[in-house]
């Protein structure tokens, strides 16, 4: 299905004149797809203010039906930190560098947990909207996107109490703290990428239903969250590096607390996720059109 | 520029049942599905649309009949693109925008006012859209009171309004309307209607999938009739409507529709109620046509709860123009309804009345007097079809009067004779 411009001479570049009666109409042809692959951006782009309202929905609606509402925010990753602190910090005694344990384990779980959720939601999301797809048009990538962004808000309320944990111990951030949002938006990059990829094979099967909270929980021990990639021997030390979100905790450590920076593995985690990325919106875009169909 | 709004050409949608129909809800079922894999290549195509031609111009109004299934929702969201076509292609000048349900989108936590701009943005509204429209909307919905509540709180007559309401006042050129106003009471489905009728009036076009041929008869002039997947029938409305009843009536699968559809103002609660209506022909079987002139028996099943003492019973026969072609009361004839609670059938043989050929529908209504609300209305129930005799001299648009006169004499004399 394409949308095009109706060829009438008097218009030039496509601007729409004001006139009712001159005014050009759309001209909306729809036919079966043929093998060319569009992305289809221009769309994606007319339809922004959707995404604006369903991301705010997602936010309003996760905040409305906790009770503890905004509170969670901040007890998960404090939660997590502080069961870490004694698991792997003080019984196991982990080493985290020349940080504290708890700054170095909050420091890797905030993007983490943002990383988590949005590849949960997101792949969870075009089943979860099928009553949308079924009834109305708009172009389906708002849908895993929409997973992917609203998640941002929490990660904002995340990195606040980042910073006020840093503020406590005292630990001035790198003058690499400028290159965070590269690292943000690998974790982005790498959530939307996997998401596509699941929540499309999800319409169709939904064992991945079952399967995505199996494959995170095993993703977090494959990442250096709880731990440092100096744990890992040295020739094994390029297999974190296939993990993409193991370039993105680093790169937090390393921007926050001036640990050691990603490396030459992190051009191995840009290149993955790039491949997932891009593999992950061309099957998204051939299955979007049986969706409706399917869901 | 050309005045066509849509044009469709050899529209195809076919579905792959047992493949792409299969849903793997579980774990065990996807299991088990591989296990089936080699089965699975004799899958069968099914045809929700086949070769589907039609064209509308600008500022007319279409609607869509046929049975479930035959196919008008699936034409409808391929060209809404929600779905894709498996062949063939549509062309649709002007922007359109397609209502195939109300309230799409809300969200149960959300409040009156946050759901507007939700389902707002659903339906393709721009944002400072729907704050201009904003107060139009609330005072339609008639919900203002409860505008920061919760919809999950609302009733379900509220929730109806607020989203139809906003449905309402989607203002694209082209709009693709799938039975939206078979919902809320009869006070609320009257007004939706009333909006309806503004939009048509305002020359926008519209294809109107509906299963209220009295609601397509008045907003529309010219009905396409979908049987499988095909169109049948493309004709003016109440050609196509009555058309339509005929098969509708005489194939066995007619009986899909509910009486429940055409029930009107139901006490809750009600001591009696309308279960079904049947025509009865000489030999007192169930027919579905009858012919001109002939008597014919109406039998009503109703179901009482209470006893009921002296009511009154109300058959009123419509053609197929809505015209009110004549109204019996029991009570004209000495008749009550008095009945112990159980199941009761009531049977009002018609001797003296000559309909001439056409689509007929019945009212019925149960009263206890002239003051108090009716026990149970029934509107619009598709009731028969009247077919004359010598159907050679049948065509469709013969405009036959509400009455059929059966008797006439006639005295042709030459001019000259004394």
């Amino acid at each position: 299905m394409r949308a095009e411009q109706s060829g009438v001479p008097t218009i030039e570049n496509g601007a729409p004149l004001s006139a009712a009666n001159a005014a050009p109409l759309p001209t909306l042809v729809i036919e079966p797809a043929r093998g060319r692959f569009s992305l289809q951006l221009d769309r994606l782009w007319a339809y922004r203010e959707l995404l604006y309202f369903l991301v705010w929905r997602d936010v309003k609606v996760r905040y409305k039906q906790t009770a503890l509402g905004v509170a969670w925010i901040v007890l998960q990753p404090l939660l997590t930190t502080l069961i870490f602190t004694v698991l792997f910090g003080m019984l196991l005694e982990v080493p985290s560098g020349d940080v504290p344990y708890p700054v170095f384990a909050l420091t890797g779980l905030v993007p983490w947990q943002y990383f988590a959720g949005a590849l949960t939601r997101t792949s969870a999301s075009l089943v979860g909207n099928a009553h949308l797809i079924t009834k109305v048009y708009f172009p389906r990538l708002i849908i895993p996107l929409t997973g992917v962004l609203s998640g941002l808000v929490d990660f904002a309320i995340g990195f606040v109490l980042k910073a006020v944990m840093l503020n406590i111990y005292r630990i001035q951030p790198t003058p690499a703290v400028l290159l965070l949002h590269a690292f943000l938006l690998l974790a982005m990059a790498t959530a939307l990428g996997f998401g596509l990829w699941l929540a499309a094979l999800n319409v169709r099967y939904r064992d991945i239903g079952y399967l995505v909270p199996f494959f995170i929980q095993i993703w977090l021990y494959a990442t250096p969250v709880a731990y440092g990639s100096t744990l890992i021997p040295e020739q094994y030390r390029w297999l974190l590096g296939l993990n993409p979100m193991t370039g993105v905790v680093e790169g937090f450590r390393w921007a926050l607390l001036g640990q050691a920076p990603p490396g030459r593995l992190f051009a191995l985690s840009v290149a993955i996720t790039t491949v997932v990325l891009l593999t992950g919106l061309v099957y998204f875009r051939r299955t979007e059109r049986t969706f409706a169909d399917v869901v | 520029m050309s005045d066509i709004a849509i044009r469709v050409e050899n529209l195809s949608k076919r579905y792959e049942i047992g493949r792409a129909g299969t849903r793997h809800d579980t774990l065990r079922d996807a299991l088990a599905g591989l296990f089936r894999r080699e089965g699975r290549g004799r899958s069968e195509a099914f045809w929700a649309l086949r070769d589907v031609s039609f064209e509308v111009k600008r500022g007319e109004v279409v609607g869509i009949i046929g049975r479930n299934g035959a196919g008008k929702s699936t034409l409808l969201k391929v060209l809404s693109q929600i779905t894709e076509p498996t062949g063939g292609r549509a062309e649709i000048h002007g922007r359109v925008g397609s209502l195939l349900e109300v309230g799409t989108g809300f969200h149960p936590e959300l409040t009156g006012r946050e759901n507007i701009y939700l389902n707002g943005a659903i339906l393709g509204m721009r944002r400072e859209e729907i704050a201009r429209k904003f107060d139009e909307i609330v005072a339609f919905s008639e919900i203002e009171k409860f505008l920061d509540t919760p919809v999950k709180r609302y009733s379900s007559g509220m929730y109806v309004r607020l989203a139809f309401a906003v449905a309402a006042h989607l203002e694209p050129e082209i709009l693709l309307v799938d039975e939206v106003l078979a919902v809320g009471d009869a006070a609320f489905q009257k007004k939706a209607l009333g909006k309806m009728g503004s939009v048509v009036e305002e020359g926008r076009t519209v294809l109107f999938v509906s299963h209220n041929m009295a609601a397509i008869r008045s907003l529309t002039s010219r009905a396409l009739c979908i049987r499988r997947g095909e169109v049948a029938i493309d004709a003016t409305s109440g050609v196509a409507i009555e058309q339509y009843l005929y098969e509708f009536q005489t194939s066995t699968a007619g009986a899909i529709t509910s009486i429940d559809y055409y029930r009107r103002e139901l006490m809750q609660d009600t001591p009696i109620k309308t279960k079904d209506i049947q025509i009865l022909g000489n030999s007192n079987e169930e027919i579905a046509v009858i012919s001109m002139g002939e008597p014919f028996e109406i039998r009503l099943w109703l179901h009482a709860t209470q006893p009921i003492d002296g009511a009154n019973l109300t058959i009123t026969l419509r053609n197929s123009r809505d015209e009110r072609v004549a109204t019996i009361f029991s009570w004209d004839y000495g008749v009550e309804i008095s009945v112990s609670p159980g199941d009761h059938t009531v049977i009002a043989k018609i001797c003296d009345l000559s309909l001439p050929p056409g689509a007929y529908y019945v009212d019925v209504g149960i009263n206890q007097d002239t003051q108090t609300r009716a026990y149970d209305v029934i509107s619009g129930f598709p009731l028969c079809r009247v077919v004359s005799e010598n159907e050679i001299h049948y065509w469709p648009d013969r405009p036959w009067g509400a009455v059929h006169v059966s008797n006439v004499i006639w005295r042709i004399n030459a001019r000259n004779t004394p």
